[in-house]
């Protein structure tokens, strides 16, 4: 159902039946180490590419939120996923791995929450019974695709980010047990003239605060009614900036607790990080393994985690063009009301 | 807050004025500190070996060469062995700047598209870092010597 | 003391690419090759080669004496074969480290895997 301008409000919600996260060796180190259910030690997990390796990782995490959430692979109606390689091969190869009917989007590191309220809404229309939502990203081949080769000697910094290794999924379903998606607002794009590729936190931070604005207009909400708002990867730099822009613009974000995945993910003093963490995989492996497992814990009770992505190429960076950025909410309740 | 046009709204500039002040100030003087010791310390030991190759017969002009090779060889193995990079984040341009840079620069673009295959891959990438400064190098030494003929 | 010259001097070159880095805040690529035309350049008004006596491996090691390399190659066949000889003396001194980086780079790649 539309609700405002440009958000979706499930009526019935849809419930996230299963959820799963699998993570490389660093994120395997850092302070959420115990909330994945799979850490692997390997980065190349013995396949012949770091591409085949990020696959990998996506596959596993499907396997998992299915094994978990009870119902047959085969039942699932549809499978909506993206990543950060070009022409998301990582998702589509997976997706012939996987075989159910695939939709493919790509949000860069917002797909996590994109795939989710795509699958939600699908889910909520009647659409599909059953849907899986799914993605991942991996440090070596965003740096292979972005930047430089993983063994070349150059010195990153300190607004620089460090990608995620790791792929994240959930299955959803009509009716069931488990957290519940109350709704979704889709982002638009936001382009405040940054061009630096590594700062992509400065980049995207106009478009989760503008996405989240928009969210509470929408559902005519203030901060408070959630536990936790939390954003996909916008780091040490983009969530102090995001917070200079909710002041500028009084929206009273502290009457909630404002986080960001990024910044959760990784030990920033320990690990070399730089500014924190980002990729698809960073808001995805965050909310589909720590997140809901607080949410289970009874530990939060209503959560809007809005992944945002920027949206350049290497060649619109070489060209001279600014990176516009995205930036989508969806709104997580625990099973049994948020009260 | 669409914005097609490429002129910079006030929005935008004051945006970006707040972006910049965020930016955490670069380390400079230890980067530079580090950068000076290993840059000068690379150099000294491509002295060591320039006077060694002169030992072994070399004259002052040829000695260069070898030791170059050397130096070339040696990052090239510290590159495939995985600590260059690491080594690399800490001394930044003491280990950029050497022609140690340069080859780390070729060896690790070949390596990591080894997966595409020796031809596109390797053959093809090989030059994706190192190329600019062959190309500017190139050119600016033929104006050069188109100068030079002209002028002196 | 020639290894002190070679010291002071190959860590000013890399000092200086540092500030590019940093200060001017350019990407190594660019350093770079800045660094190499400005090496090209130095030579090209007979200042690199004082600097090679003087220093040594402190100005032949830094990426700037690929410049100096690319010019003095251009400089002698000119010197030698005329106007043509710009064209054909480019890479002729520096054959040898193109040469080596370009086999090298393709052994290790066939051996070894990248770490990430």
């Amino acid at each position: 159902m539309l609700q405002g301008k440009q958000s979706w409000r499930f009526d019935s919600p849809p419930v996230i039946l299963g959820y799963a996260s699998v993570v490389g060796p660093e994120e395997g180190k850092g302070p959420l180490k115990n909330e994945f259910d799979l850490i692997h030690e390997d980065m190349r997990l013995g396949q012949k590419s770091w591409e085949l390796a990020e696959q990998q990782f996506l596959e596993q995490a499907i396997t998992r939120a299915v094994e978990k959430s009870g119902i047959d692979q085969n039942a699932v109606n549809v499978y909506v996923g993206g990543d950060l390689m070009n022409q998301i091969t990582s998702t589509s190869f997976v997706a012939r791995t996987v075989g159910l009917p695939y939709l493919g989007v790509f949000g860069a590191c917002s797909t996590s929450m994109e795939s989710l309220a795509v699958a939600a809404q699908l889910i909520s229309s009647g659409a599909a019974h059953y849907a899986i939502a799914g993605t991942c990203s991996h440090n070596c081949t965003a740096e292979k695709q972005f930047r430089y080769p993983t063994e070349y000697g150059s010195q990153k910094p300190p607004t620089a980010q460090f990608t995620v290794t790791g792929g994240g999924a959930s299955v959803l379903g009509a009716s069931g047990s488990g957290p519940r998606i109350k709704g979704a607002t889709i982002g638009k794009i936001v382009d405040m003239g940054i061009k630096d590729p590594f700062n992509m936190g400065a980049a995207m931070a106009p478009a989760a605060v503008d996405t989240i604005t928009r969210h509470l207009q929408d559902f005519q909400l203030e901060p408070s009614y959630y536990d936790l708002i939390i954003t996909g990867d916008l780091a040490e730099i983009g969530h102090s900036l995001a917070r200079d822009l909710f002041a500028e613009n009084q929206v009273p974000i502290d009457q909630t607790v404002f986080s960001d995945c990024g910044l959760l993910i990784f030990d920033r003093e320990k690990q070399q990080v730089q500014a924190g963490g980002s990729g698809c995989g960073c808001c995805a492996t965050v909310t589909y393994g720590h997140l809901l497992n607080r949410m289970n814990r009874g530990e939060l009770k209503r959560i809007l985690v809005v992944a945002t992505g920027a949206l350049l190429s290497p060649l619109s960076y070489q060209q001279g063009e600014s990176i516009p950025c995205i930036a989508h909410a969806v709104a997580i309740e625990a099973e049994g009301g948020g009260n | 807050m669409a914005n097609n046009k490429k002129k910079t709204t006030p929005t935008q500039a004051n945006y970006q004025q707040l972006a910049k002040a965020k930016e955490p100030p670069r380390r400079i003087v230890r980067n530079c500190i580090l950068a000076f010791l290993v840059g000068g310390l690379i150099c000294t030991f491509g002295e060591l070996l320039r006077k060694l190759f002169q030992e072994w017969g070399f004259t002052e002009k040829t000695a260069g060469d070898p030791t170059v090779a050397v130096l070339i060889l040696l990052s090239c193995i510290l590159t495939g062995l995985g600590v260059y990079d690491k080594f690399a984040q800490w001394a930044g341009a003491g280990t950029s700047v050497p022609v140690t840079g340069f080859a780390n620069s070729m060896c690790s673009a070949a390596m990591e598209h080894r997966s595409e295959g020796l031809v596109y891959g390797v053959g093809g990438n090989m030059f994706k870092v190192a190329g600019a400064v062959i190309v500017f190098g190139t050119v600016a030494a033929f104006f050069i010597g188109i100068l030079h003929g002209l002028f002196a | 003391m020639d290894y002190v010259w070679a010291f002071l001097v190959g860590g000013a070159i890399c000092l200086i690419g540092q500030i590019m880095i940093d200060g001017f805040k350019l990407t190594p690529a660019h350093t770079m090759a800045t660094l190499v035309v400005v090496g090209a350049i130095v030579d090209g008004l007979g200042w690199y080669d004082p600097l090679i006596r003087f220093a040594g491996a402190g100005a032949t090691v830094p990426i700037t004496s690929f410049g100096n390399s690319l010019v003095h190659g251009a400089l002698v066949e000119f010197d030698q074969n005329g106007w043509i000889g710009i064209l054909t003396g480019i890479f002729k001194v520096t054959s040898g480290g193109i040469s080596a980086a370009i086999i090298f780079s393709f052994l290790v790649a066939l051996v070894c895997k990248p770490k990430g």
